[in-house]
C-alpha cells in the first residue's frame, strides 16, 4: 500500500437555500495514496462535484459551505486553511479541470499566457522561462506545434486540443494531485481515449495523483485502481477496481452495472433502477436508496446503514450486505 | 422480405459559408455528402459518429427540417425531399422525431396535457375535447406516467420523466418512423435503461420503426437491427449490428470500437488510437475522408473516394481494402 497523499474524513458541505438545507456533501470518506487514481462515480446530484468544489474550497459561499469534517492533505486541514494559504495550494499543490474547457479558459487570452500566468503566479521564474516551460508541458500533453499554438486563441483549437490545454494548465507547476471533473465527457470517443492516456502518462511519468470523477463506468473500468460509488451524498460503496467490477456489493452499484448497455456481451433486456434519485433538501431517514432497490427490507427504511468494510478494503453501505460479503 | 419504409438516396446537405461585407458564399460546409441507406418497416437503424459526421443533419433531412441540398428521400415510395409544404404536411404525421434535450423541446409554459395534445390540434384531428382527454391519459399511462400528471407543467418533471412526456407527444398521432437524436445521451444511466426499454417495448406494441441517432456505441447496439458508422459527411460502413460490432470491416468503425470503454476490467484487444482530429467538413480531404488519419491508408486512398459496396452479405462498406 502507498503513502496516503489525502485523507478525507466526514465531509459535509450544505447549501442553504431559501426553503431548506441541502445536504449536498453528507458525510463522506475518502482517501487518495501517492501515484493513485481513485475515480468518484455517481448520477447527476450524488454529490460528485460538490465533493471536489469543497476540497479546492471553491464552494459558491456564503450559501454553500463546509459544515463540518476534515481534508487532510500533506500535513494541513485544507478546510481550515485562510484564503491566501489556500491560494497557494490551488494550481501548485492541487490543480483541477473541468468538463467543458471553452469555458474554463479565457477566451480573449492566448493559451500560451494562460498556462503561463499559472507559473508566474506559484514560482519565481522570468516571463522568457515561463514561455519555455509553458510549451514544454504543451510537448508533453501531445500538442503538436507547441510553440505556434501558445500564440493561439482557445476558439481556435478543437474540443480535444482545448482539454489538453487545459491539462497543461494543471500540470505546469507539477501537482501532487490532480482533480479531474467529467474531463472527457463533452469529447468523442476517439478523442476521449487520447485524453485518457495523457492522464495515465501523467501519473506514471510525473507520479501525480488524480481524483477522476465521472458518470461513466466505462471510463472508471479504463482508469482507475480505486473506486468510490456515491449516492445522495453518501459514499454507498468503495473499494478496489477490479472488486467493483467483479463483484459489486452494494446493491446500487449492482443495479448500475447492470442497466449500462455493453458492447461485449448482449442484454435482452437492461435492468432499470425503477424511480429517481432522492431531492438533497428531502432525504428519508433510512436507506437513501431503499424506495428504489429491489432487496430492500422495510428495516432499511428505518435506520440510515452505517459504511462498514465487510472484506478487507471494501467498504460498502447497506445493513443487508453480511461481513465476509457474499449477499 | 418485409415492406420498405425508408429508402435514403444519395443525400447532401451543403451549408454556405458566407463572408464578406456583401455576405458572398465563400465555401461549403458538406455536413452532409451523399448518403444512401434502406429501412424496412419495424427495423431500428442506428446512426453512429462523432460529433460533425452528419448524423444529426441526416436525421434532420429526413424529417425535411432541413432541405437537402440533392438527393431523394423516399417515404412510403413518395419522395419527401421535393414535396411541397402543404402535402409534407398531411404526411408530417407519419414521422416524429425526438431530440436529446427535454428541457428545451416541450414548452415550459404549457401544461403535459396541451403538450401532448398539441398534434391533434395542429393536424385538426376532430376529436372533442373528452376524447382528446381520454388519448393524453392512455399516452401517458403507455409511456409509464401517471394521468394525474396531466395537468402539471414539464419543470416539474426530472429528465426522464421529461423524455417520457416527448415520447408521449411523438406517438399521438400514431406515426410509422420516429427519428431519436442522441435521445437518451443527456439522461443519467440508471434512468437511460429505463427509456430505452420503454422504446423496445413501444416499438413492439406499435409497430414502429427508429432512425436511432447516438454517440454511443454500446446504447445504438443494444437497441438497433443495423448500424451505420458515419465519418465526415460520409456513410463509411452499414451492416447487420452482430456484423458491424463482431467484425468490423472499415478501419474507422475498428479504432472507433476500440477506443470505446468497456465497463469490465478485461486485458481487451490491441487498443488503436487514432492520431489528430477530425478535419473540418468546410475543407474534407480529397480522397477517402479518414485517409488523413486512417493507420492502413495507401495512395489510392488520398486520390479518389471509396464508394459503399457490399463486401460480405448485407454487410456494406466504402474502403479500397476490400
Amino acid at each position: 500500500m502507498g503513502k496516503k497523499l489525502m485523507e478525507i474524513r466526514d465531509l459535509k458541505t450544505y447549501f442553504q437555500t431559501k426553503n431548506a438545507l441541502i445536504r449536498a456533501v453528507d458525510g463522506i470518506d475518502l482517501d487518495v495514496e501517492e501515484g493513485q487514481i481513485v475515480c468518484i462515480v455517481g448520477e447527476s446530484g450524488s454529490g460528485k462535484s460538490v465533493t471536489s468544489l469543497s476540497i479546492m474550497r471553491l464552494l459558491p459561499g456564503p450559501k454553500g459551505r463546509i459544515t463540518s469534517g476534515e481534508v487532510r492533505f500533506e500535513g494541513k486541514d485544507l478546510s481550515k486553511l485562510s484564503e491566501k494559504e489556500m491560494d497557494a495550494v490551488r494550481g501548485d499543490r492541487i490543480s483541477m479541470i473541468f468538463q467543458e474547457p471553452m469555458t474554463a479558459l479565457n477566451p480573449v487570452m492566448k493559451v500560451g499566457k494562460q498556462i503561463e500566468e499559472v507559473l508566474l503566479r506559484h514560482r519565481k521564474v522570468t516571463k522568457s522561462e515561463a514561455k519555455s516551460k509553458a510549451i514544454e508541458t504543451l510537448r508533453f500533453v501531445g500538442v503538436p506545434r507547441a510553440e505556434h499554438i501558445v500564440n493561439e486563441y482557445p476558439h481556435q483549437l478543437s474540443g480535444g486540443m482545448r482539454q489538453r490545454v487545459m491539462i497543461a494548465m494543471a500540470m505546469v507547476c507539477e501537482p501532487r494531485l490532480l482533480i479531474a471533473d467529467e474531463p472527457t465527457t463533452a469529447l468523442d470517443v476517439t478523442i476521449q481515449i487520447q485524453v485518457l492516456e495523457l492522464m495515465k502518462k501523467m501519473r506514471d511519468e510525473r507520479k501525480t495523483s488524480i481524483i477522476l470523477i465521472t458518470h461513466d463506468l466505462g471510463v472508471v473500468a479504463e482508469m482507475a485502481d480505486h473506486v468510490v460509488v456515491m449516492y445522495a451524498g453518501q459514499v454507498v460503496e468503495s473499494t478496489g477496481a477490479d472488486a467493483i467490477f467483479e463483484k459489486p456489493m452494494h446493491p446500487y452499484t449492482q443495479a448500475l452495472l447492470a442497466s449500462i448497455p455493453s458492447l461485449e456481451e448482449d442484454k435482452e433486456v437492461l435492468y432499470s433502477i425503477p424511480g429517481t434519485v432522492p431531492s438533497a433538501g428531502a432525504f428519508p431517514k433510512g436507506c437513501r436508496f431503499a424506495d428504489r432497490c429491489s432487496s430492500a427490507q422495510p428495516s432499511c427504511t428505518e435506520e440510515m446503514p452505517e459504511l462498514r468494510e465487510v472484506l478487507p478494503e471494501h467498504f460498502v453501505r447497506c445493513a443487508l450486505v453480511p461481513n465476509g460479503g457474499a449477499a | 422480405m418485409s415492406e420498405m419504409l425508408l429508402e435514403v438516396k444519395g443525400i447532401k446537405k451543403y451549408f454556405p459559408i458566407k463572408s464578406g461585407f456583401l455576405r458572398r458564399t465563400t465555401g461549403h460546409v458538406k455536413a452532409v455528402d451523399g448518403v444512401s441507406f434502406q429501412l424496412k418497416k419495424g427495423e431500428t437503424l442506428g446512426i453512429v459518429g462523432e460529433s460533425g459526421c452528419g448524423k444529426s443533419t441526416t436525421g434532420r433531412m429526413i424529417m425535411r427540417v432541413l432541405e437537402p441540398t440533392e438527393g431523394s428521400i423516399l417515404f412510403e415510395g413518395q419522395d419527401i425531399a421535393k414535396m411541397s409544404p402543404g402535402s409534407l404536411r398531411k404526411l408530417r404525421k407519419d414521422f416524429q422525431m425526438v431530440f436529446q434535450d427535454p428541457y428545451s423541446s416541450l414548452n415550459q409554459k404549457m401544461t403535459v396535457r396541451d403538450l401532448i395534445a398539441e398534434p391533434f390540434r395542429i393536424h385538426n384531428q376532430p376529436l372533442s375535447h373528452s376524447e382528446i382527454d381520454g388519448a393524453v391519459c392512455r399516452l401517458l399511462e403507455t409511456v409509464g406516467l401517471r394521468t394525474g400528471d396531466r395537468f402539471r407543467h414539464p419543470h416539474e418533471f426530472s429528465g426522464g420523466q421529461r423524455q417520457r412526456i416527448v415520447i408521449a407527444r411523438a406517438l399521438a398521432l400514431n406515426p410509422k418512423l420516429i427519428v431519436a437524436d442522441e435521445a437518451v445521451s443527456a439522461l443519467d444511466v440508471s434512468i437511460q435503461s429505463q427509456i430505452l426499454n420503454l422504446m423496445v417495448d413501444l416499438k413492439r406494441e406499435y409497430n414502429l420503426s427508429y432512425i436511432f441517432i447516438s454517440h454511443n456505441l454500446a446504447v445504438v447496439k443494444h437497441i438497433s437491427d443495423r448500424v451505420g458508422v458515419m465519418y465526415l459527411g460520409n456513410m463509411v460502413e452499414l451492416a447487420p449490428k452482430q456484423g458491424l460490432f463482431a467484425q468490423p470491416l472499415h478501419p474507422y468503425t475498428e479504432a472507433l470500437l476500440s477506443a470505446a470503454p468497456e465497463p469490465k476490467r478485461i486485458e481487451r484487444r490491441e487498443r488503436i488510437i487514432l492520431q489528430g482530429d477530425v478535419p473540418s467538413p468546410a475543407n474534407p480531404p480529397h480522397g477517402c475522408p479518414f485517409h488523413t488519419r486512417c493507420p492502413k491508408a495507401f495512395d489510392r486512398c488520398a486520390m479518389e473516394r471509396p464508394a459503399l459496396k457490399e463486401v460480405v452479405p448485407d454487410h456494406q462498406v466504402a474502403c479500397f481494402l476490400y
